[in-house]
């Protein structure tokens, strides 16, 4: 079964979703969201070598055109992705979701899931199919955090496997939404009726930027349109307000909202019928 | 009784003078330091040879074994664990007691036992599995009124009982007193006393877990214990209440046999013991066990003055009644700094890189290090100790504030933690199994995981799936904070440093530790 490109796996988590779970970080997203927290996972690294030469522990070579890592050598410094001006790290290792999973289940009587995150993970379909069926197989609980971008209906296989979706709702107006990330929002307001009507759907998420985003009605239509399918499965509405901590250089002056507004958006949703709110 | 020196007898007044005239002491630790300073002159124990050179002297300069301040003439058990339940069946005598009929005489009667509980800190170290204590009495009355007068209870014992060495016990059954007692103390953010949930897989709802957690996470209790473990290792007998083990969590996180306790706790400090050796060999097969031996002879010589001469057993209303038994009486036989030993060890063969906690050969030798302890104590027979076979029970002794590069039991340095907790909880499963009479760990825990109880929930549960014995957790930024086990309020030892009167003795100790032993720079998870 194919190889993934793996950014990184946290063992313990205790903010990607319920209890205690390891969270695998997938390489390369087909959005370009400004305020993306997280620019390196972006990418494929294109091999230049800028970054090499800047590892202090030897940890990063080149040799036959490649950038080689070795992780048992790194200290994650983070040298390397300040260094990179390509969205891209070279701390990727391709794992099999075999290889995958046998890092997860070394945590297994401490976590009750796992959570596959990005980038956009689910530009691996594949992948993730595997590697979920074996995470049911073990008893453990299975969340993907996703754009909106796959086709879920196209994947029932995945869909059997994946216990439920945490889906960004970055903005209900398609021009706004393409300001921001360079794509439409048709596909995401598919996936996120379609997620919802499956019992599929954990988590909406919207980052709240001022100036940037239509918080207000990006919040209200997402909940009216998922409120109808909550006896199928809870989902959460997690409002989070933008920080400028993590950022491109370029899109770091946004502000970050006050309270009184995110608890305003709140209200919002729970007006429309959602019960579980939480605002970070 | 053996003569002293005038010079001694100099010495000790002026450190009486001091207590006196202290501007810091409380009047009540002021008593209290004065008894301690007169019992330091007798001198009644047949102490065994080599031990003076083992146990007098600084920390900094060597010291391989700690009485922690017992005395010279033991007139009372370190520990006492009193059969409360027989207590509120039957009443008390001597205290002119009738049994409870209702919450509020319940309440009332503990509250005046608890005035008659002798400890080393004489303050009482246990004072109840109170769920099962007032769970029948709770039924009686609407939830308001249990829960205001359990309040009261509450504010009662914290601002009477000056120490929080001082603990009490709920679950493993969830009961409508436990959810009462981890409401009320999750909102009096009080520290006194200590708090343990008895934590058993088949019978702890994950509800009352969760609850446990909130409640910690605003005021660092309760603690959590692997209640099957304990249970398999105190003998039957004589339990708590319903399912609740013939074994109590008291002082800091101490297991012992309920209505009985701990005659004695001495403590080896391993780190000054491996400085003695000259390899990992001649530590383990030479110089251990015979620091060992010493050690285990004088908490020998201690009890044997207890019980044969003291006449506690004989007078004390505890005994007289059958609140305490001398037979489910055991003691401790403590240690700390295994980590500073091990590190010493592999110092001594160049080997500095490698340090307890990270690296798999330093972790063995932790292992084989606590083996050797094992092996002594499971050879070595004390009379007076039937209700653990005729040995002690091993601790891991949590520091006290004056130790100077000293790690807590087998605990990793602060500031050395591994930096995935994952790591951490697995370097523990190797030590927690060896210690009956207590153990644990502590997490300061990331503010996210207000909004994420079940996060702690499943390291609880994992934990004790992997045989970990006993877990505290407190949220970064609360007031009340576990210091080695013991509460302690942050605002309580600003005060401290700032010269003002302070009411619970253990906030003197707080303020050491945070010097000392750098409590406040736990890596946070
Ligand atoms: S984070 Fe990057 S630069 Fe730092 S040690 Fe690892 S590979 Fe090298
Ligand atoms: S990670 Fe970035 S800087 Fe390093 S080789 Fe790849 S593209 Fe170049």
């Amino acid at each position: 079964m194919g190889a993934a490109p793996v950014n990184r796996i946290i063992r313990f988590s205790s903010v990607d979703g319920p209890g205690n779970r390891s969270v695998v970080f997938l390489q390369g997203c087909n959005m370009n969201c400004r305020y993306c927290h997280n620019p390196e996972t972006r990418a494929l690294c294109i091999h230049c070598g800028d970054c090499v030469d800047g590892c202090p522990t030897g940890a990063l070579s080149f040799a036959d055109g490649e950038v080689r890592y070795d992780h048992s050598k790194c200290v994650f410094c983070d040298a390397c992705i300040k260094t990179c001006t390509h969205d891209a790290s070279p701390r990727i290792r391709h794992l099999t979701p075999e290889e995958t999973f046998a890092e997860i289940v070394k945590q297994r009587p401490y976590i009750r899931g796992v959570t596959v995150s990005g980038g956009e993970c689910t530009l691996y379909p594949d992948y993730l199919t595997e590697l979920f069926s074996l995470c049911q197989k073990a008893g453990l609980h299975t969340l993907l955090d996703s754009n909106g971008t796959l086709d879920f209906s196209a994947y029932p296989e995945l869909l059997k496997v994946t216990d439920g979706v945490m889906l960004d709702v970055k903005s209900w107006e398609a021009s706004v939404h393409k300001a921001v990330t360079d794509l439409d929002n048709g596909d995401v307001l598919r996936a996120l009726s379609f997620l919802a009507s499956q019992g599929k759907l954990n988590e909406i998420r919207t980052v709240v930027v001022p100036g940037l985003v239509d918080a207000e009605r990006t919040v209200r239509e997402a909940a009216r349109s998922v409120a109808p399918f909550l006896d199928k499965a809870p989902v959460r509405y997690k409002i989070i307000a933008f920080r400028p901590m993590g950022v491109r250089e370029a899109y770091r002056a946004y502000e970050t909202p006050d309270g009184a507004a995110l608890n305003a958006l709140a209200d919002i949703a729970r007006a429309e019928g959602m019960t579980d709110v939480v605002v970070v | 009784m053996r003569e002293i020196t005038m010079e001694r007898v100099n010495e000790t007044r002026e450190k009486m003078l001091d207590v006196v005239k202290s501007r810091t002491l409380t009047h009540e630790q002021k008593v209290a330091n004065m008894a301690n300073l007169a019992d330091s002159l007798l001198e009644v124990l047949e102490l065994p040879e080599g031990l003076d050179d083992l146990l007098n002297r600084d920390i900094t300069e060597g010291q391989c074994i700690c009485d922690l301040c017992e005395g010279h003439a033991p007139l009372r058990p370190r520990y006492i664990v009193p059969d409360y339940a027989k207590f509120m069946k039957e009443g008390s005598k001597f205290l002119e007691l009738p049994p409870p009929s209702d919450l509020y005489e319940a309440l009332n009667s503990l509250l005046i036992f608890y005035k008659h509980v002798p400890s080393v800190t004489n303050f009482p170290v246990y004072v109840g599995q109170l769920d099962q204590l007032l769970d029948p009495f709770v039924q009686d009355v609407d939830e308001e009124t249990a829960h205001k007068l359990i309040k009261l209870f509450f504010t009662h014992m914290d601002r009477t009982i000056l120490d929080s060495f001082s603990h009490a016990n709920i679950g493993p059954v969830p009961t409508k007193a436990g959810e009462i007692i981890l409401d009320v103390v999750g909102e009096l953010e009080d520290a006194v006393p200590n708090l343990t949930m008895k934590v058993d897989p088949a019978l702890t709802t994950d509800d009352f877990i969760l609850r446990g957690v909130k409640a910690a996470l605003h005021t660092a209790k309760p603690s959590f214990a692997n209640h099957p473990m304990f249970a398999s290792e105190f003998a039957e007998g004589l339990s708590a209440g319903t399912d609740c083990g013939n074994y109590v969590i008291a002082s800091c996180y101490n297991g012992l046999p309920y209505g009985g306790g701990s005659y004695t706790l001495s403590r080896l400090i391993l780190g000054n013991i491996a400085k003695r050796a000259e390899n990992r060999e001649d530590f383990c097969t030479k110089i251990l066990p015979e620091v060992c031996d010493i050690m285990a002879r004088y908490m020998d010589e201690r009890i044997r003055f207890m019980v044969e001469e003291s006449g506690f057993f004989e007078n004390n209303f505890l005994a007289k009644e059958g609140f305490i038994r001398r037979d489910r009486f055991s003691a401790m036989f403590g240690l700390v700094g295994l980590a500073e030993a091990v590190n010493v060890l592999l110092e001594k063969e160049g080997k500095s890189g490698q340090r307890f906690g990270h690296d798999e050969e330093a972790n063995a030798l932790g292992v084989r290090i606590m083996d050797v302890i094992r092996d002594f104590n499971a050879a070595h027979e004390s009379k007076y100790c039937e209700i653990s076979g005729g040995h002690f029970l091993l601790h891991a002794q949590v520091g006290i504030a004056s130790d100077i590069d000293v790690s807590p039991g087998t605990r990793i340095p602060i500031g050395e933690e591994p930096v995935e907790l994952h790591d951490h909880l697995q370097v523990l499963q190797h030590f927690h199994k060896y210690f009956a009479s207590g153990t644990g760990d502590i997490f300061p825990i990331d503010l996210t995981v207000h909004r994420n109880p079940d996060y702690v929930l499943d390291i609880i549960r994992g934990a004790f799936k992997e045989n970990l014995r006993y877990l505290s957790f407190y949220s970064a930024d609360s007031d009340v904070i576990r210091i080695t086990g013991y509460l302690v309020k942050r605002s309580e030892i600003d005060k401290l440093e700032a010269e003002q009167n302070v009411k619970h003795d253990t906030t003197a100790l707080g303020m050491g530790a945070k010097h000392n032993g750098k409590i406040l720079e736990r890596k946070v998870r």
